[in-house]
């Protein structure tokens, strides 16, 4: 290795000429390697996007074969720049199934096999294709002034994002349910309010890139014709990146274990849109397919739910609220189920036939608070086992919809029990908006849970988005959580510490007196002396 | 030696200059090729297009406009059918340079015309008369796809580098909104009409396949051979289905 090294450096010596265009030499043969071990099994052998495990992805894998990108720094059907594709390979996509290489491939491997992907498609072969990269700038000031946001909304409306996107950018616009890829693949509109799952990065200048290249393959276009085109300004362009980057939250929401419930002195609040909720914390929990049981599901529609939580001492409140895209059943979107249902593998025995469903919720606890030396132990995750059942909340849209309690004994078994739950929902822009409340303590304490303040409730969340084909347990589940109902410091508390410190001040005082009475005392006499 | 290689150079470049010379031009008369594309069968019901989203594009309407994907012309034969020669043309063939821009326009919601060709290079002018937010995509494969936005009433251009039939175009904010075209590197083509009759003319000699084409029906081909003016006729049929 030493000798090596040593030679290379004689090398380098012996020859001072410039280095190579590209100081990083690209081999095929070796990223064929790289490919065959980690890419071929979603992208497939021939680069087509069909790998075995393709046929459970939506979106699915990039076909290499037709070299269309989305993630490009290039114009609207040019080919990706290298650092193009290698920024897709090093970042992966957020929000599909492509993650991240660079914490697991060295750079040499990802050189090498992004040059290996570039021998699927003749294009990249073709030397009259040049991608050039576009003329980004930078971002105007002021982002976050309302003058900003004003004139990025209006641009927001006049180049109709809303009909794909919606009005308040929840992927729920009037041609949403229309959607489709190239490849004829149904597609969702992007939810704008969540840009930790946008494709090429959620920054103001990833959107504003967006805008400009539009993303291949999809129905997103590029608007950089209407800057060419003196219809809109660059900077009119920025400020609808702006507007656009304002519709999330300021970072990605943090995942915490604990949801904790405030006490509230007054009222609690009790329909969905109660102003009370917005002073109360929000908590986000990110939900995945459920993927353990037949029939699994790989593509949920429901990415997370954000939870709130109050409770009086009585009565215990949750707010829960998460994006859909559709208010299931809705027949405007029966066609969409149906071309979900029939790209995306089931592992049914028969294949579903396509229905309206509801969308739906569940909330799950265990049937007791657990305690002493058992208190780590929860109940199986997935709605409970046939020995150890979970108590539920389970909320249904539609005529026939409502909210009940029961216990579940796997996902085969759900036996409704009577409770005082309380149930009402509203659906608003492309969010769902559930509040569900139960006196904390029930006569029937052996099919209920006993709320207690102070302790740490297991607690976990199930979705169903009815129009992306959802039923059963085609469904988005959450891992175990913990509900813990705060109650508010007593006052001794805070006195106690303070009394505490009174009563050393004062002892501590009198030692110091008693002492220097005595020294003093003998010092006088000494002195008298 | 030298001197003969130098020479032997220079009269090759003057035999290929003479041969490139002899190429067709496509300004010359030649020969046409005409027929109709017959329909047999059940005439399918379109289904009707809901513009309720879109006023503007409604109001361009008395009846409700259907989809496009079968047009059965008043005379029973089939409109917007492409046919075009797919072989047969000499090597030295040479198509004419491109001539004014082919307008593609985005009118009522829907893309007029509804099937159409153009030459590799030739200018394809996409029009929004409906002032109202349009998206054109076109997804070719041996073409490079585009996906522009056209919010307003204007006109963007566009090129196709490859010869390809056919590609095709769609708006993904109105998702009946579909169009194809054919693009060749000659103007041997033509699209049925609203007599289900087709003309191609301006062909030189020779033994040519003929293809028509149908976006629901697929193709069909046939070989005609053709000899200096002569004028053929090559009828297709589409059944339903």
């Amino acid at each position: 290795m030493t000798r090596r090294i040593v030679l290379l450096g004689i090398g380098l010596l012996a020859f001072p000429f410039p280095l190579p265009a590209s100081p990083f030499p690209q081999d095929t043969v070796a990223g064929k390697v790289v490919y065959v071990k980690w890419c071929a099994g979603c992208h497939g052998d021939t680069g087509a996007g069909d790998g075995p495990a393709a046929h459970y992805m939506l979106p699915r894998p990039r076909d290499f074969t037709g070299a269309v990108f989305k993630i490009r720094s290039t114009a609207s059907g040019q080919l990706p720049t290298d650092a193009d594709v290698m920024r897709a390979i090093d970042l992966g996509l957020p929000g599909t199934a492509m993650p991240e290489w660079n914490t697991r491939l060295s750079d040499r491997e990802r050189r090498d096999v992004m040059a290996y992907i570039k021998t699927f498609s003749a294009f990249f072969a073709d030397t009259t294709q040049r991608p050039t990269p576009l003329q980004f700038g930078s971002a105007p000031g002021g982002a976050t002034s309302p003058e900003a946001l004003r004139i990025g909304r209006q641009f927001y409306d006049s180049l109709a994002c809303r009909k794909c996107h919606g009005d308040q950018g929840r992927g729920n616009g009037p041609s949403a349910p229309t959607l489709h890829d190239d490849a004829g693949f149904p597609i969702f509109a992007a939810d704008l309010s969540q840009n930790w799952r946008f494709r090429g990065g959620g920054s103001v200048e990833d959107i504003y890139h967006r805008l400009r290249t539009g993303v291949d393959g999809t129905p997103m276009p590029s608007f950089s014709d209407l800057i060419d085109q003196k219809f809109l300004t660059d900077e009119q362009l920025w400020r609808l990146a702006q507007y656009v980057h304002s519709l999330s939250p300021e970072q990605p929401p943090d995942v915490r274990d604990v949801i904790h419930a405030t006490q509230l002195a007054g009222p609690l609040p009790s329909s969905p849109n109660d102003s009370a909720w917005s002073r109360i914390d929000r908590y986000w929990l990110p939900l995945v397919g459920q993927v353990i049981h037949k029939p699994r599901w790989f593509t949920p529609a429901v990415s997370g739910v954000w939870v709130r939580a109050a409770h009086d001492d009585k009565t215990l409140v949750l707010q829960i609220s998460w994006d859909d895209r559709s208010q299931s059943p809705d027949s405007s979107w029966l066609e969409f189920t149906g071309r979900v249902l029939e790209t995306v593998a089931g592992d049914d025995s028969t294949p579903p036939t396509v229905a309206p469903w509801s969308d739906r919720l569940a909330v799950q606890f265990p049937l007791a608070i657990p305690e002493g030396a058992n208190a780590m132990e929860r109940p199986y995750f997935l709605m409970g086992s046939a020995t150890q059942p979970v108590y539920q909340w389970r909320w249904t849209n539609g005529a026939d919809g409502g909210a009940v309690a029961g216990l579940a004994r796997g996902l085969d078994r759900f036996d409704a029990v009577a409770a005082p739950l309380q149930a009402q929902a509203v659906y608003d822009q492309g969010q769902w908006h559930v509040v569900l409340s139960r006196s904390l303590a029930t006569a029937d304490t052996s099919n209920q849970l006993q709320f207690r303040t102070g302790r740490a409730i297991p607690v976990a969340f199930f979705a169903w988005d009815g129009s992306n084909g959802e039923s059963g347990s085609r469904m988005a589940v959450s891992t175990w959580y913990f509900l813990s109902l705060d109650t508010p410091t007593p006052p001794r508390v805070f006195i106690t510490p303070v009394l505490a410190m009174v009563v050393t001040l004062g002892l501590g005082w009198t030692v110091v007196r008693r002492a220097q009475r005595r020294a003093g005392t003998g010092s006088v006499r000494s002195f008298a002396r | 030696m030298r001197k003969v290689g130098v020479a032997g150079a220079f009269a090759v470049g003057l035999m290929a200059l003479a041969v490139a010379g002899s190429g067709w031009n496509g300004a010359q008369a030649g020969a046409t090729i005409t027929g109709t594309i017959k329909f047999t069968g059940a005439k399918p019901v379109m289904a009707k297009i809901d513009m309720s989203d879109e006023p503007v594009c409604k109001a361009k309407y008395q009846a409700p406009p259907t989809k496009e994907d079968v047009v059965v012309n008043g005379n029973g034969t089939l409109a917007n059918v492409f046919v075009y020669v797919k072989a047969g043309l000499p090597a030295t063939y040479k198509a004419p340079a491109a001539a004014a821009p082919v307008v593609l326009d985005q009118d009522g919601c829907r893309y007029h015309p509804h099937v159409f060709g153009l030459l590799v290079g030739q200018t394809l002018s996409i029009k929004n008369s409906d002032g109202i937010a349009h998206n054109i995509k076109a997804k070719g494969v041996k073409n490079r796809p585009f996906n522009i936005s056209q919010p307003n009433t204007m006109t963007t251009p566009r090129t196709f580098t490859a010869s390809e039939v056919m590609v095709p175009l769609e708006c993904n904010v109105h998702g009946w909104m579909k169009a194809s075209v054919g693009v060749l590197p000659h103007p041997f083509f033509a699209v049925s009409g609203t007599d289900g009759s087709f003309k191609i003319s301006g062909l030189p000699p020779g033994t040519y396949t003929i293809e028509a084409w149908h976006e629901r029906y697929g193709v069909q081909t046939a070989t005609v051979t053709v000899a200096g003016a002569q004028a053929k006729t090559q009828d297709f049929t589409f059944a339903a289905h």
